[in-house]
């Protein structure tokens, strides 16, 4: 019985984990451009279930530390898991940590010269190989999810900020991957575009996908993360439960920050 | 209530005035819209008429059209002579083997007619298998045109390469040129961009050494210095060694025009492709160089009608493309002083052509715009 009720929970309650469920560790994680100290001392784990959100002033560090973790960015110090799977130079290893880790990016990056359908069968046939069919049917099913089941034969071109953002998302989950990182996915959103996808991005939560989810919408944050992570001049500053991090932020730059987001 | 519903007719719109519409209001509008306008039109027409009515008068109301020998010709000195292109079409368009064997004349034709018949499906709508049909016209149709103008694969009388000529030769060595730059170009733009110290390098040299030469220049060397890097008895084909220099050539120019796509494509395209998880080689293949390509037609194409001009150049080694086949003839005893039809005809001929490709291009640009945006 005990056993059955743990199985259940497995998925949907991160709050169960022990150590072995951390999915991503990245221990004293330092990046350097040139001269330029961009990420300094990054310690973050991420267990499997969890969803965080990361927020933090514009050049803060905040896309250069979730880059690292699919490896869009190599880091020059300290060490990164990703799903038991240490990240270096290996070329594998790089492929395979790219296999369970979706990304959304700000700006969408669908690929123009595909349909819709196209954009999210194009990876799951040429990376994993499934069969075209099968492929199909899965795209289909996530553009259902993302509810835009009747563009997919449309080019990207020809749909509006939001839409081009869930397929966006429905492209990454074809690959099924294990965990999701969100870039800023709602800043170059019209205001009007930006609650269908965080519907979406909500949704999948509630799914139990492991997120990290680089965003500055409170709200979002509020509803569905486990912990929120504030960065500043390419530290950690801060990270706490949404409760706790924005009722009682234990730093002045904290504080200075939030009042300034949330005076919009 | 329901009873009582009232009903409009939709009237059909009326045809707006006449002098909005049709010649009349676009000739209106465009040509005497304005008072300058009106001076550029006669000005223009003016032009036209001084340049124009001479040239038709020359090349078809007073031209000769039907006659055996010279001797209409030299009769009529006021028009065209077209009994020398009439007389002389085969060896023009098909070089001297061709011109000399008139019974041997439906292989080249065959050839042509094929390469049309083929190339048909790509501008239907909705044939279904255009990138296996194009994929075939550029890789396997080749084999097809050799064999047939050839011969020696079928059993036929050889045509050899040195007695082809004419715009046959011009249109080989440009296929040629143009077929075996692309994939050769499509790795020197990747080469050119590549993180590997040792591949970019070797591509900026080749590109810069191919680009900074004059084909004149690659010509003259691919047939006087080739050979004396090699053993006397091997007889390098002077057709196959000027096929060589002037791929060399292209490939640089192509590989250039597809650089200037490579760099338009965003850096958020890679970054989504490796994100999914794509190898280098799949990035390329699915997502990069589609758009790439796409961007880069205007500039290939251009570079490929340089090129189809270009081949006349080869009369640096001795071959006799189309420009030259219809000079020689045109000062062969039996036609001699009618080089003027001669270059008319080569330079309508080149025009044809080369119209056509930029036509293509322009087609393929319009639908692509119509798709692609990001
Ligand atoms: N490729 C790069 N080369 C040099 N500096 C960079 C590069 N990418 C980002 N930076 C710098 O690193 C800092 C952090 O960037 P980023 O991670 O994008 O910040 P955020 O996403 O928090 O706005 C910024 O100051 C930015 O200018
Ligand atoms: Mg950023």
């Amino acid at each position: 019985m005990t056993e059955t009720s743990a199985v259940q929970q497995g998925g949907s309650q991160p709050s169960k984990e022990t150590a072995a469920d951390i999915v991503i560790e990245m221990k004293s994680v330092n990046k350097w451009y040139g001269e330029f100290h961009v990420l300094k001392d990054i310690n973050l784990a991420v267990s499997r279930g969890e969803r965080i959100v990361i927020c933090g002033p514009s050049g803060s560090g905040k896309s250069t530390l979730i880059r690292c973790i699919n490896r869009l960015e190599s880091h020059q110090q300290g060490t990164i898991n990703v799903d038991g799977i240490e990240l270096n130079d290996d070329v594998k290893n790089i492929d395979n940590i790219r296999r369970e880790v979706g990304m959304v990016f700000q700006h969408f990056n669908l690929f123009p010269h595909l349909t819709v359908l196209e954009n999210c069968t194009l990876s799951p046939i040429w990376v994993r190989k499934l069969p075209k069919r099968e492929a199909e049917e899965i795209a289909m099913a996530y553009l259902e999810r993302v509810k835009i089941p009747e563009q997919a034969k449309k080019y990207p071109g020809q749909l509006s900020g939001g839409q081009q953002q869930r397929v966006a998302i429905a492209r990454s989950l074809c690959m099924s991957p294990k965990i999701m990182l969100f870039d800023e996915p709602t800043s170059a959103l019209d205001p009007e575009m930006i609650s269908e996808v965080l519907d979406v991005m909500i949704d999948l939560a509630e799914s139990g996908m492991t997120m990290i989810c680089v965003t500055h919408e409170m709200g979002f944050a509020k509803q569905v993360a486990n912990s929120v992570v504030f960065m500043d001049v390419g530290e950690i500053v801060e990270q706490a439960e949404p409760e706790e991090f924005f009722n009682h932020p234990k730093f002045d730059r904290t504080q200075l920050f939030l009042s300034q987001i949330l005076a919009h | 209530m329901a009873d009582k519903v009232m009903t409009f007719e939709k009237l059909p719109d009326r045809p707006p005035p006449m002098s909005q519409v049709g010649i009349v209001g676009w000739v209106r509008e465009n040509l005497f819209g304005s008072k300058t306008n009106t001076i550029l039109t006669l000005v223009s027409l003016y032009v036209l008429y001084i340049l124009v009515v001479p040239l038709v008068d020359w090349a078809v109301i007073n031209a000769n059209w039907v006659g055996e020998d010279k001797s209409v010709c030299d009769a009529n000195k006021a028009g065209a002579c077209w009994v020398f292109i009439a007389a002389r079409f085969n060896q023009i368009m098909f070089g001297l083997y061709y011109g000399a064997n008139p019974d041997q004349i439906w292989r080249p034709t065959l050839a042509f007619a094929l390469l049309i018949v083929l190339a048909i499906p790509l501008f239907i709508e909705s044939f279904k298998y255009k990138l296996q049909l194009g994929a075939f016209i550029l890789f396997g149709y080749p084999f097809v045109i050799f064999a047939l103008i050839h011969g020696a694969w079928l059993g036929l009388p050889v045509a050899g390469t040195s007695e082809w000529g004419g715009f046959m030769l011009t249109f080989v060595l440009a296929s040629v040129g143009i077929v075996g730059a692309l994939p050769i170009g499509i790795l020197l733009a990747l080469g050119r961009r590549s993180e590997l110290p040792v591949i970019r390098t070797f591509s900026i040299a080749f590109i810069e050494f191919w680009r900074g030469t004059p084909l004149i220049t690659i010509l003259f060397m691919a047939s006087v210095m080739l050979p004396l890097f090699f053993p006397s008895e091997v007889d390098f084909d002077k057709v196959l060694r000027a096929m060589i220099g002037i791929t060399m050539f292209q490939s640089a120019y192509t590989a250039e025009a597809i650089r200037g796509g490579l760099q338009a494509i965003p850096k958020g395209q890679f970054e989504a492709a490796e994100a999914l998880g794509h190898n280098y080689w799949k990035m390329m293949a699915f997502i990069v160089l589609p758009q790439a390509l796409r961007i880069s037609i205007p500039g290939i194409v251009n570079t490929f009608i340089a090129l189809f001009k270009d081949t006349s150049l080869v009369s640096i080694i001795g071959l006799l493309d189309l420009l030259n086949m219809a000079l020689i003839t045109s000062r062969s005893l039996e036609w001699k002083g009618f080089d003027l039809e001669g270059f008319t005809f080569a330079a309508f001929i080149f025009w044809i052509c080369c119209y056509a490709m930029s036509r293509y291009s322009r087609a393929i640009e319009d639908k692509i715009d119509k798709a692609t945006k990001y």
